[in-house]
């Protein structure tokens, strides 16, 4: 475990950046291209200072284009390429859609494994900052539901880190989404040095017999709180960190609501086809006679996602997650 | 500019000949209930085999709409044999064996225009000299992608040749209510690079055209689009009545300016060809033809060919189908 007490304080952008730094040095196939990645760093930073060491061959600003991101990172990869590719908020990905679910998720199906979209796009999602509209679309669950997609949450520094350098070395295609509110909002150590997470494992964020709270990205944050909080009263609840929903870590969340007996599943987005759904149809498919409680989820409304003076009523905070856990410890 | 030689034309006219027998067999295959729906090529013959008799397939990539395959044997016989997987829906008919420089049909109207942008710019980055050809129609330059990707090849300076095969109509939708624009060419104003209009109809004039961009996309001076303006001669595919809407007038004028037929009048004329030579290809061909759709029909699948290649590496629950899908107990239990 060399090295393994070395780390940095990082707020998730700074984790992302340095990521991005390691991963354009370490190979040079890498190639950034999205909407002011370049001369302006990202509108986030995240992109700071890369066109400043590996030049504009390597790290592109491209024409407000997100078919042509998308579309020319197909083309990038099957000349040989790794492109990372941003977009800049993820509602925006509504412009590529045809280009990620028809193309980029089936170029290796229906080239039988010819070409290898190593393809990473990150983008920015989920509330609490209060954007314009169409800013800070969930679409996870639409994403998950495309065979060939993998979908990938980071919700600490070190997972931005370890799961962004996994998600540029995958030859698979992999859709990065990393919190908004986390950006500046969630600063934690970070190892130095080669970090990686392997996709598909879950997180145990918080230890806990009574109950377990399943969620990813920001929402583990708040899940942990809400966990923390209640320990006071003798309650032994649970986080667990899905990480990436493609692929799903099934025996985390088995293990975890075998141990508990209880279940609370978190998501930002809409309650309808979310992937809390999903979540839950797993625990049934793999454990259900091991629960003593219904499942309960925690969701958005089912409405488009909100203007900012009332988005704070649409996305989970401690006091529905709390809520949903004292019923579901009450239940049965 | 170089014309192409006497060999060349030979050679197009040939392709040209064997793209038309062989899309005529495989129209036949349709009607008999062996393949799925296919898209005739009479009229686009001359546009296609000119363009790529151009290019170096060694160097140089193809990437096509749909109805191209047939007419891109310049690329390797394996092209007809995964085209004709294709047809028969055997998943490994999108698979075109390294290192051929062509990409699958592509039925998603124009979206593999960015993809062609993509791969002149990887190209660019890696110092490969090359180009990319990109076919796709006078309906697909209606989509966003065509717009999209234009503008990105004219900002990056993208090796890509954009070759818009106008053949008149998309499925029923004819030309004026596609566009507004005095011609497809015309569009190439907007994405800062040259618009080139091109009688399809003529082979010589279409290498041409794209041997002309080619030299200038290897020059570093950019992309370039060219419309060949062609007459769809059949179908839009076996599922479609043209009867219906195409104007029969019109029809009987395209007839009589065939590519094909023009091409071999020319060549005949000149001593370059004669009904021997046809009579020989046109069998060479569908002996060929024949001799790969029984090797297509009989090609291998594993039972669990549907799960194959979605990802480099099943996921848990991927594994999970699999072992579902092949008939056993699902965790060995």
């Amino acid at each position: 475990m060399e090295g393994v007490d070395s780390t940095s304080d990082l707020t998730m952008v700074e984790a992302i950046n340095e990521t991005l730094h390691a991963e354009m040095a370490r190979d040079d196939r890498v190639v950034l291209l999205g909407e002011d990645v370049a001369r302006n760093g990202g509108v986030f930073r995240a992109t700071e200072g890369l066109l400043e060491k590996f030049g504009e061959q390597r790290v592109v600003d491209t024409p407000i284009s997100e078919a042509a991101i998308v579309g020319s990172a197909v083309g990038l990869a099957i000349a040989g390429l790794v492109p990372v590719a941003e977009i800049q908020f993820l509602g925006f990905a509504y412009q590529a859609m045809h280009q990620l679910a028809g193309q980029v998720a089936r170029l290796r199906y229906r080239t039988r494994g010819r070409f290898e979209p190593a393809i990473t796009i990150r983008a920015p999602f989920g509330g609490g900052v209060r954007t314009p509209e169409l800013h800070s679309d969930s679409l996870e669950a639409q994403l998950a539901n495309i065979p060939g997609l993998k979908v990938v949450l980071p919700a600490t520094p070190a997972d931005a880190k370890g799961l962004l350098a996994t998600s540029i070395r995958e030859p698979d295609p992999v859709l990065f989404l990393e919190p908004l509110r986390g950006y500046r909002g969630i600063r934690g150590p970070v190892p130095n040095g080669e970090h990686l997470v392997p996709l598909g494992t879950a997180r145990t964020a918080r230890s806990g017999d009574d109950l377990v709270i399943i969620s990813w990205s920001y929402q583990v944050e708040l899940a942990t709180r809400v966990a923390d909080s209640l320990a006071s009263e003798g309650l032994s609840i649970a986080v667990l960190d899905l990480r990436t929903l493609v692929p799903l870590d099934v025996e985390a969340i088995t293990n975890a609501v075998v141990r508990c007996g209880r279940a609370v599943v978190v998501q930002e987005a809409a309650e309808t086809g979310g992937f809390a759904s999903e979540v839950i149809a797993t625990i049934n498919d793999e454990c259900f006679w091991s629960l003593e409680a219904p499942v309960a989820r925690v969701s958005g409304f089912d409405v488009p996602y909100p203007v900012g003076m009332v988005e704070h009523l649409h996305v989970p905070n401690e006091e529905r997650i709390l809520a949903a856990v004292r019923q579901t410890l009450d239940a049965g | 500019m170089a014309r192409p030689s006497d060999d060349q034309l030979r050679s197009i006219l040939e392709d040209m000949v064997t793209a038309r027998v062989q899309a005529r067999r495989l129209w036949n295959l349709q009607r008999q209930g062996q393949v799925g729906t296919v898209a005739p090529i009479d009229g686009h013959e001359a546009a296609i085999v000119g363009a790529v008799h151009a290019l170096d397939p060694e160097h140089d990539w193809v990437v096509p709409q749909y109805r191209e395959p047939l007419a891109l044997r310049r690329y390797g016989p394996e092209i007809l044999d995964r085209y004709l997987l294709y047809n028969l829906g055997h998943p490994a008919g999108g698979h075109i064996p390294d290192p051929i420089r062509v990409l699958p049909p592509q039925i998603s109207l124009g979206t593999q225009i960015p993809h062609a942008v993509g791969i002149a710019w990887g190209m660019t980055l890696q110092d490969e000299s090359g180009i990319v050809l990109v076919f796709f129609g006078d309906g697909s330059s209606s989509e966003g992608d065509f717009y999209e990707a234009g503008n990105l090849a004219g900002v990056l300076k993208a090796p890509v040749v954009l070759l818009c095969l106008n053949n008149q109509w998309a499925i029923s939708t004819p030309v004026h209510l596609q566009t507004a624009a005095e011609s497809f060419a015309a569009k190439a104003e907007a994405f800062g690079m040259p618009g080139i209009l091109v009688d399809g109809n003529d082979a010589a004039a279409v290498y041409d055209a794209v041997e002309e961009a080619k030299a200038r996309a290897l020059a570093n001076r950019g992309p370039t689009l060219i419309e060949a303006s062609l007459y769809r001669l059949g179908p839009h595919t076996t599922a479609d009545d043209p009867t219906r809407y195409v104007p029969a007038d019109d029809l009987a004028a395209a007839q009589r300016d065939d590519p094909l037929e023009r091409l071999r009048t020319e060549l005949s004329n000149r001593g370059l060809w004669d009904d021997d030579t046809h009579a020989a290809t046109e069998a060479a061909a569908l002996a060929r033809f024949d001799e790969a759709f029984e090797v297509a029909k009989t090609a291998p699948l594993e039972p669990d060919a549907v799960l194959n290649h979605c990802y480099s590496t099943d996921t848990q629950r991927l594994a999970r189908q699999r072992t579902e899908l092949l008939g056993r107990s699902p965790g060995g239990g």
